[in-house]
């Protein structure tokens, strides 16, 4: 089962390798993480999704993070009120007659062309996993050729 | 260093190098008590058993490199037991970190997984406040070790003087005390409890929750179990005391703990060595968990009232909730039918026995000695025969298991109390992993008094090949110098002891000696430590060994 967790962290050196050392150290299964600084520039934010098979070792994840020092607040957006968003950027095959094609299919997401040159475009898409995961069978009739993902993150409305 | 004397530093243990010579130029003209040990390890086990004896960080020194490496098996050993302790490493100048200079290694990297906490200082400006914070975050929540990495040219810059009278670190801010709704619970479990018991853990120490605990087990009458961190937490004499549970405690304590329907854990985490079989222990008891950390409740035993908070205000909030006695005769009946049943014995006759030394340690001191412990069957035997009755008063490696701690501990905790008896009860195999601070203690003084059982085997191991590989004994004979001879080349007294009638006076001429002493007790070599539950088994299910 997959959890999404944010954590509100002291932003500066090792940071991440605490939490990351965390994870290693107490076989703790992370899918996805996303880091940045935050309007103050000496917090960062982090997303992350991680597994647990069930309540208590997500629990013990949440406790685990907020006894490293530099961690402000954790929350889990398991029960919470919140949105989540992924972006992804794809490099496709698409020879130049097909342009108007992907780009019909781009419509229908929140999805674009960024470039396109003989025969390869660049594309963007933003949207929660399921909508990602449907440009992205949507895109295969193109090959994709190459894909880099942010990974989720996440805000709560409280 | 004046942030150092700031923070009340009397002394500090360490060794020289050459990134930190221009802190070592500084201790030059300190009056803060600089102990050099002869191994980096040593100092940082002494600032260890200095901490755990007086309740103070303890404070240790190395260089960069090897210096800092040889630091961490005594940060680790201090971070498992949670002990707070000041680690200083020396680093080469900041601008050559990362480029792979002499003696250099990423020790903030290799010691991020044992310590609470840990500095790179870079800016001379951050020197006291680092310091501040370092003390701060060791000592106080759950203490463990801080580690500041400071790099040669940082030492050798001058700034002004500004020592931080508040520190708020904002990701740190341990609960000290539990929810008065969870007290109010638990006030209730207990006050509806037929076979109630306290399971009293290295957390009664750190909090100094005794008084407490002993309120709580007199006004209620419940019984105490203790784990190996938590002996000195419960008088061992007192008709309430259970002695210590788990792997090699009391039968008495884990049938107890198995068959109890409600278990107060204080200051303890559940460890493995503690609840054997996980699935079958103590089945049918609620159970109540006081503890400052709140990833350690729910860790291996799920528990129906967790109450988060210092052990000692905790159970002082909950002595106010709790009214009169409950009656428990029948289940301290019970429990005095299996103290007569399943005592504590050994078998008498044969060669010296170790546990008779232990017990005579006791007589010889009067129970007011601290003694600290190496690992293995010295550390057991010494946990179950000598009756402690003061807190900080056992010294050992409980989570870690490190050997060769003993030694250079018991000089941590002698510099600390200098006016105790302290005693190193070892085997003949942990006592050669730090023999070398016989030259620290014979040349500063510090007059530790050191129990060899010296059996020729590394005697635990010996006995899980005894009990579960049936009797081969790979690689756990071993030779030893003459102990005599070797304490008397550095300086110290020696003495050999085959007989027992001989053990009383040795122990007598070892406290009146002044000087270090080594004492060789020749004991039986395949002598067990029982009872013993054997690893994955249910603790009430435990090998006695005596027919």
């Amino acid at each position: 089962m997959k959890h999404t967790i944010s954590a509100i962290v002291e932003n500066k050196p090792g940071v991440l390798a605490r939490i990351a050392g965390l994870f290693s150290a107490r076989g703790y299964n992370i899918a996805s993480l996303a880091v940045s600084e935050t309007l103050d520039p000496s917090i960062s934010y982090l997303t992350m999704v991680v597994s647990a098979d069930d309540e208590k070792i997500l629990e013990q994840i949440k406790k685990q993070l907020h006894k490293l020092i530099d961690i402000i607040k954790i929350t889990d957006f398991t029960k919470k009120e919140h949105a989540e968003r992924e972006l992804i950027l794809a490099k496709v095959h698409c020879p130049p007659k097909e342009k108007a094609k992907l780009e019909k299919v781009l419509a229908k997401y929140t999805a674009r062309l960024i470039k396109h040159k003989e025969g390869l475009a660049i594309i963007s898409a933003v949207g929660e996993q399921a909508e990602v995961k449907e440009i992205l069978d949507d895109l295969s009739q193109f090959s994709i050729k190459e894909l880099v993902r942010t990974g989720k993150l996440a805000i709560s409305l409280d | 260093m004046e942030s150092l004397k700031r923070e009340g530093v009397e002394v500090m243990f360490g060794y020289p190098g050459g990134q930190v010579l221009p802190l070592f130029d500084k201790i030059y003209d300190s009056d803060i008590r600089f102990i050099l040990t002869r191994h980096e390890q040593a100092a940082a086990h002494a600032a260890d058993g200095y901490a755990r004896a007086t309740g103070k960080p303890g404070v240790c020194i190395a260089t960069s490199g090897p210096g800092a490496t040889n630091l961490t098996t005594g940060i680790a050993t201090a971070y498992m037991d949670s002990i707070p302790m000041i680690a200083i490493t020396g680093q080469v100048k900041t601008s050559v970190i990362g480029n792979d200079a002499f003696q250099e290694a990423d020790v903030t990297g290799i010691t991020r997984p044992i310590t609470k906490y840990n500095y790179l200082v870079k800016n001379v400006k951050d020197v006291a406040r680092i310091v501040r914070e370092a003390f701060h975050i060791a000592s106080t929540g759950r203490p463990g070790p801080v580690l500041i990495d400071f790099p040669i040219d940082i030492q050798q810059q001058e700034t002004e003087f500004i020592w931080p009278e508040e520190i708020d670190i904002r990701g740190y801010k341990p609960t000290y005390f539990g929810h008065p709704g969870q007290i109010k619970k638990a006030a209730k479990l207990i006050t509806n409890a037929k076979r109630p018991i306290i399971y009293a853990g290295g957390g009664v120490i750190t909090s100094g929750a005794y008084r407490e605990v002993k309120e709580l087990a007199e006004r209620m009458n419940i019984p105490v179990t203790w784990t190996l961190m938590g002996i000195g937490g419960f008088p061992s004499a007192h008709s309430l005391s259970l002695g210590m549970l788990g792997m090699h405690g009391t039968a008495f304590a884990n049938h107890a703990i198995m068959q109890a329907d409600l278990i107060i854990a204080i200051g303890a985490r559940f460890d493995d060595r503690v609840t054997g079989r996980l699935d079958v222990f103590a089945a049918n008891a609620k159970i109540i968990h006081i503890d400052i950390d709140p990833s350690s409740i729910s860790k291996n035993v799920g528990v129906e009232i967790p109450v988060v908070g210092d052990a000692r205000n905790t159970l002082g909030q909950l002595l106010e909730e709790l009214g009169k006695a409950i009656d428990t005769s029948d289940w301290l009946a019970t429990i005095e039918s299996w103290k007569k049943k399943y005592p504590m014995r050994y078998e008498e006759g044969g060669k010296l026995k170790p546990q008779y030394v232990i017990e005579q340690i006791y007589e010889a001191t009067k129970g007011e000695a601290v003694i600290a412990t190496e690992v293995g069957q010295n550390q057991m035997w010494a946990a179950q025969w000598y009756k402690y009755s003061h807190p900080r008063t056992f010294i050992s490696s409980g989570g870690l298991g490190t050997m060769g701690y003993g030694f250079p501990a018991a000089m941590g905790a002698k510099v600390g109390c200098p006016e105790r008896i302290v005693f190193d009860i070892a085997g003949d195999g942990s006592i050669q992993m730090n023999i070398q601070e016989l030259a620290t203690c014979v040349c500063n003084k510090i007059n530790v008094k050191v129990a060899i059982l010296n059996n020729g085997y590394l005697g635990m191991v010996r006995q899980w090949q005894e009990l579960f590989y049936k009797k081969r004994y790979s690689h756990t004979c071993l030779s030893s110098p003459d102990f005599v001879k070797l304490a008397e080349s550095y300086g110290a007294l020696g003495i050999k002891v085959t007989k027992k009638d001989e053990v009383r006076p040795a122990l007598d001429k070892a406290i009146e000696t002044d000087n270090v002493v080594f004492i060789d007790f020749e004991v039986e070599p395949e002598e067990n430590v029982y009872p013993m539950v054997p690893a994955g088994e249910a603790i009430n299910n435990m090998i006695e060994g005596l027919a």
